[in-house]
This record gives C-alpha cells, structure tokens and sequence, in this order.
C-alpha cells in the first residue's frame, strides 16, 4: 500500500521532479534561475538543485527561444528536459521552438521530443498584466504538443510524472496561487496520473461544472454554497487539456443536462469554447439549458485589487450562474 | 592546404560535390518541366560549403542542416532517392508526404535533425544536441547551418550566447550568400564580416573562402578538433553566392548580372574537379567518368521518385504524437 500524507502543490511538484531524476538519468532541469543555493522564483526546485546540481539543474541566460529550442535538441537525443518558464506569461518569448519546431517534428519526420515545460500561471495575487496569465489556449490550439493542468498537489505530482515520462512535449501549467494555499494526500512512490482522463471532483445530477486549474477550487465552493440551496452540482477536472477526456464530459452532461465551463483564462477563444461546442455538437439533444461559459474578461490582466477582483471568475459568479442555469 | 585529406578523400569530395550538383540541377529542370510538386530551393554555388561541412563530420557527430545544404545531407547518407522521393511527396519520402522540398529532412539513423523555415531555429536544436553529449560527456559535437539572413535574428545571438556559457561542441557554418531572398547584405547589417558577431558572445570565429571545399573543410574539422577537447563553440562564416533565386519560383532579377558571373568564376565544384586534374588524382578520362556515375545515379533516383507511390490520405493523422 502506498502511504499517503498531505502536502502542498508546490511541494507535490518539487516531489515529482526528485523522484523522476532519482529514477530516470536522462532527466534534468533547466530555466532562468532554477539552480544554484536558489532554486526558483518560486523555490520549486530548489530541493532538486540541493540534491542533484549543476549539471542536472542548468541555470539559462534569459533566452527562452534558445534555451527551449535547446530542449528540443537535447529531446532528440534522448534526455527529458524539465523547463521552467519562470512565469506562464513569458512562455510568448519560446514560442517557435514550441509550436514550430517541438510541436511538429514527430508528424513530419518522426523525431520524438520528451519535454516538459512547466508555466507557473494564473493570478489573484496581484501581480498585474505581465506575472498572471493563463496562456493554455494557444497550445490547446497547436497540433503535436499536450497539455496538462493540475488541480490537486496528488495531481500536481502524477501529471508531472506522466509528462516527464511522455514521449512527447508536454506544456504543464501549474497554478501559482494554489503553490503554497493548497495542501492535499499526495501518494508517496512514483505512480503517475495518466494524462486525457479526467476526475469528478465532485457528484451531482442537476448540472454540470466543466473546469480546470485553480477554478477547480472556486467551482467546489461555489458547487457547496448552492448545495446547501438544494442544488446538486457536479464537478468535472479535466487535468488534462489535450487530449481531453470529452467522454467523461457527454457522460456527466447527459447525466444532469446542464453544462457551465469556468476557466480562469479570458473567455474568448479560451478552452472553454471548445468545450461547450463539443457539448453543443454532441450533447444537443441532452441539454436542458443553454451551455455558460465563466472565464476572466478579455482584457490584459489588472493590477489593482479591485480592478483584478472584477477581471477574475468568484465562486460567487459561479454561484450566480448554477442558480439561473438549473431554474431555465 | 589541408592537413589531413588523403587522394581518396579527395576524390570522395569530387564524387559528393558533384552528385550534388548533378541532383540540384536535375530538381531545377524538373520543377521547370512541370514535374514537380510545390516550391523548391537550389542550393547551387554552396556545394563546397555542405560537402566540406559534413565531409569533416563523424558518423556520431549530428548535423542540422537547411534548404542550401543538399550536400551536407547526401554526405551523411541521405540517398537521392529518398531525398527526390520527398520533393515529390511520395510515401517513400523521408517525410512520407508531410513536409516539402528538403524541409523535415530529419534522420536519427543518420544523425540528421530535420529543420523549419523559422530560420535559425536549427541553431538551438543543434544546441541542444551538443548539450546533451556534454551531459552523456560523449566526444560528439553538433553541426548546423546558418545564413546571412537569419544571422539577424535574435534567436542567432540569443543561441551564441547560450552555447557560450555553456563552452558547448557545436559548430555554425553562416553560409554568407549576400542576399536574403531579395534584399542585399548591406541592407540587412552595418558590418563587412557576420563573423563579428562570433566575438561578441565569446565564440571562436573565422571567415572561409566558401567556395574552396577545402578552407571549409579544414575549418570544420578544426573547430570539431577544438570542441572535442572542450574548448567550446565556433562560427565560421563561409563567404560565397548564392547563384540562383532564393526559390524555384523567384529569378533574382535584383541580383546584378555581373556579380554572378564574377562568381561563376570561382564555382566550386568546377574549381575542385579542376584542381584535382592539375594534381593529377583525376584525368579527363576519369572525370568524365566521375560525371557521368552522377548523373546515372541521379536519373536512376528521378526514376525511382516518379514512379514511387504518392501517401493514402488515410493515414493523414497518424504520428502527430509519439507512441
């Protein structure tokens, strides 16, 4: 049996990397200030640059084209390079060496390119248009790469570890609000989450909540709050992104018939439009109601309290939401 | 001179040089003729750049090349008929179809990463390549290609850098052809020599005759030589023309007629062959021999190209991930 303890998301996913580099010699670290005594911006592997160094856990110059591009070329050879992105949001400064050359090279001549990128995104802690973002959809959109969004630290621990043992480039975003603000059983050893399967985080038969992320956590708040109202919601965690698990999406929706997506991505062309066409194209005949989307406005990220407070989905929109959708 | 080419390295040049040509100039006229299928890029003028590159590589060694390098991919063992096949998008093509022209010419079995028109987004997968025998401390070293062109680009100096930093075995050959499809190196730099640019991140550098198969030769190997002793990176710009368009479809009109017959004068493949007559390794005879092997060889694989079988589109979404 394997013991379970809890831990934080950001100790889950700094427990993944120890156990995959423990393991596997193959693997190592890269991205701007990873190693040395430091260990991240956000301290994710400072333990793994404790325990393995330099030659295992590279500093970068602040080059992310080259440096991700870098990846694919050590990918090829064989190595399964970790990359951290210091924040989502700069994740536009690599983008050819994602899109252009990682994403497409197995389709065209067959060379297989394990990386991982891992993008600390998402924002309510008040750090403005450019340390906040949640980019996910650009990559949902590119044929070739995967992508994965964590909601628990268990989760934040086997996605990782499926990534990093994915024969092909994975673009992991983890929510840096929930680094250190979410403890949760985290399974000791080394078993991964299989990526493309979704969890029902919660049972309910009158509607739906399709999430992913840190909105996983709103959406459960707000799922309780109009619980106690007699409504009873179903929470589907995606976790993957792509591929996504839409069966587990058409079962649950013709389950209670009602279907709302929050996402804490900005609404237009996010995964959430994806998501309700594929209810809309499949699901019609299930549907009791129109399909919702809550998502961030699409504007660039604000700053100031009040002003990300409005930017940003609250379990009370959700709440507003599930109320005015189960009365349709 | 070269320290280290024996007579039958020399000749193997000859031969390589020379299929290269005969093959580039065969796709030429079947793109004219109608056969062809899509755009195509010539890389006439630049054979002693990609024969003399690869030439100096070991089978162990990986090379990144690009569009202008046809001889760096016949050297390490990409055959005409694969390489045609491609052009054509048969299903016998290195990229069964998917991609164009030698684009995606990639072959781990040959040690050959393929690349994408994000030029130079070669440089940092080779990069890449170098860092990783430097993990496994293998004696390898990466090879890649840039151009006058895309030696503007960030990702040029953002990969100089980093391969600086990290005293990593890689080699870039900037093949200086003077024009980015239409515009004129002058109007693409305020500096003579691209070479500069090694400098300033703390490459080792130098400038080659590009059309003497043997400076480049020669650089290569030397800077292979130095990277296998950890002494880190270089960039050797190799000066020449490019002789034709930019693509099959662009006639360079903008190109000054008389700076290509300047250059005409120094082709390098004529100017080897010729050379090794003078030294007395071939004969007219032979030569002509050596020619005419090429060009059997090179209507052996359109033949085989034509006839190969064009991909079902039912396989069209296999492969786009890795099992």
């Amino acid at each position: 049996m394997t013991d379970v303890r809890e831990l934080t998301y950001l100790d889950a996913i700094a427990e993944a990397l120890l156990v995959e580099m423990g393991r596997d010699p193959d693997v190592l670290v890269m991205g701007n200030d990873v190693g040395g005594s430091f260990g991240g911006a956000f301290k994710v592997t400072k333990r793994v640059s404790d325990e393995f160094g330099p030659h295992r856990v590279k500093n970068m110059p602040m080059t992310e084209l080259a440096f991700v591009g870098a990846a694919n070329g050590m990918a090829l050879m064989g190595l399964r390079p970790v990359i951290e992105v210091q924040f989502a949001d700069f994740i536009s400064t690599a983008f050819d060496s994602i899109v252009q050359y990682a994403a497409t090279t197995h389709y065209r001549w067959g060379g297989s390119v394990p990386w991982v990128i891992r993008a600390p995104s998402d924002g309510g802690i008040r750090s403005g248009p450019f340390h906040s973002q949640n980019p996910e959809a650009w990559f949902v959109h590119t044929p070739g790469l995967k992508v994965v969004a964590p909601a628990t630290p268990a989760d934040a621990k086997g996605l990782l570890l499926a990534a990093i043992r994915d024969n092909n480039p994975v673009v992991y975003f983890e929510a840096k609000p929930l680094y250190r603000s979410l403890r949760g059983p985290v399974p000791e050893g080394d078993e991964a989450t299989p990526i493309g399967v979704a969890r029902i985080a919660r049972e309910g038969s009158d509607i739906t909540i399709i999430t992913y992320g840190s909105t996983v956590h709103d959406s459960l708040r707000a799922a309780h709050e109009v619980g106690n109202e007699g409504i009873s919601v179903e929470v589907i965690d995606l976790r993957s992104l792509k591929p996504m698990d839409t069966d587990t999406v058409l079962e649950s929706v013709a389950k209670t018939g009602r279907a709302l997506v929050v996402h804490a991505a900005n609404r237009m062309a996010g995964v959430g439009a994806e998501i309700a066409a594929i209810i809309a194209e499949k699901a019609f005949a299930d549907l009791d109601a129109p399909v919702r989307r809550l998502g961030g406005l699409d504007i660039p990220i604000p700053f100031s309290p009040p002003l990300e407070d409005a930017y940003r989905v609250s379990p009370g929109d959700i709440a507003a939401q599930l109320r005015e959708l189960v009365s349709w | 001179m070269s320290h280290s080419l024996d007579s039958s390295a020399k000749l193997n040049i000859a031969y390589w040089m020379r299929l290269t040509r005969t093959l580039d100039d065969a796709i030429m006229a079947m793109w004219k003729q109608g056969r062809g299928v899509g755009g195509t890029f010539s890389g006439k003028g630049h054979e002693a750049i990609s024969v003399g590159a690869g030439f100096a590589m070991g089978t162990d060694d990986v090379v990144a090349p690009m569009h202008r390098d046809l001889g760096c991919y016949l050297v390490r063992g990409l055959s005409p008929d694969r390489i045609l096949a491609n052009q054509l998008g048969k299903a016998e093509g290195v990229t069964g179809g998917r991609d164009a022209n030698l684009h995606g010419l990639g072959d781990l079995s040959l040690n050959i990463l393929g690349f994408v028109s994000h030029l130079p987004q070669s440089m940092p997968v080779a990069l890449g390549a170098a860092m990783a025998f430097q993990y496994r401390e293998e004696p390898r070293v990466a090879l890649t290609f840039a151009g006058d062109g895309s030696s503007n680009a960030g990702l040029f100096h953002e990969t100089l850098n980093l391969a600086a930093v990290q005293n990593a075995p890689l080699i870039v050959v900037v093949e200086n052809n003077q024009y980015a499809y239409s515009t004129p190196i002058h109007e693409q730099m305020a500096i003579d020599d691209i070479v500069v640019r090694a400098a300033a991140h703390g490459v080792a550098g130098e400038i080659v005759d590009g059309n003497d198969v043997v400076a480049v030769y020669d650089a290569v190997l030397e800077a292979a030589t130095r990277a296998r002793r950890g002494e880190g990176p270089s960039l050797i710009e190799a000066k020449t023309m490019r002789m034709l368009g930019h693509a099959i479809h662009d006639g360079a009109e903008y190109v000054p007629r008389s700076l290509l017959s300047e250059w005409k004068e120094r082709d390098p493949v004529t100017r080897w062959e010729e050379r090794l007559v003078e030294e007395g390794l071939l004969t007219p005879e032979t030569l002509a021999r050596l020619q005419e092997e090429c060009r059997d060889e090179v209507e052996a694989a359109i033949e085989y190209a034509e006839r190969a079988p064009l991909p079902d589109a039912a396989g069209i979404t296999t492969g786009v991930y890795a099992p």
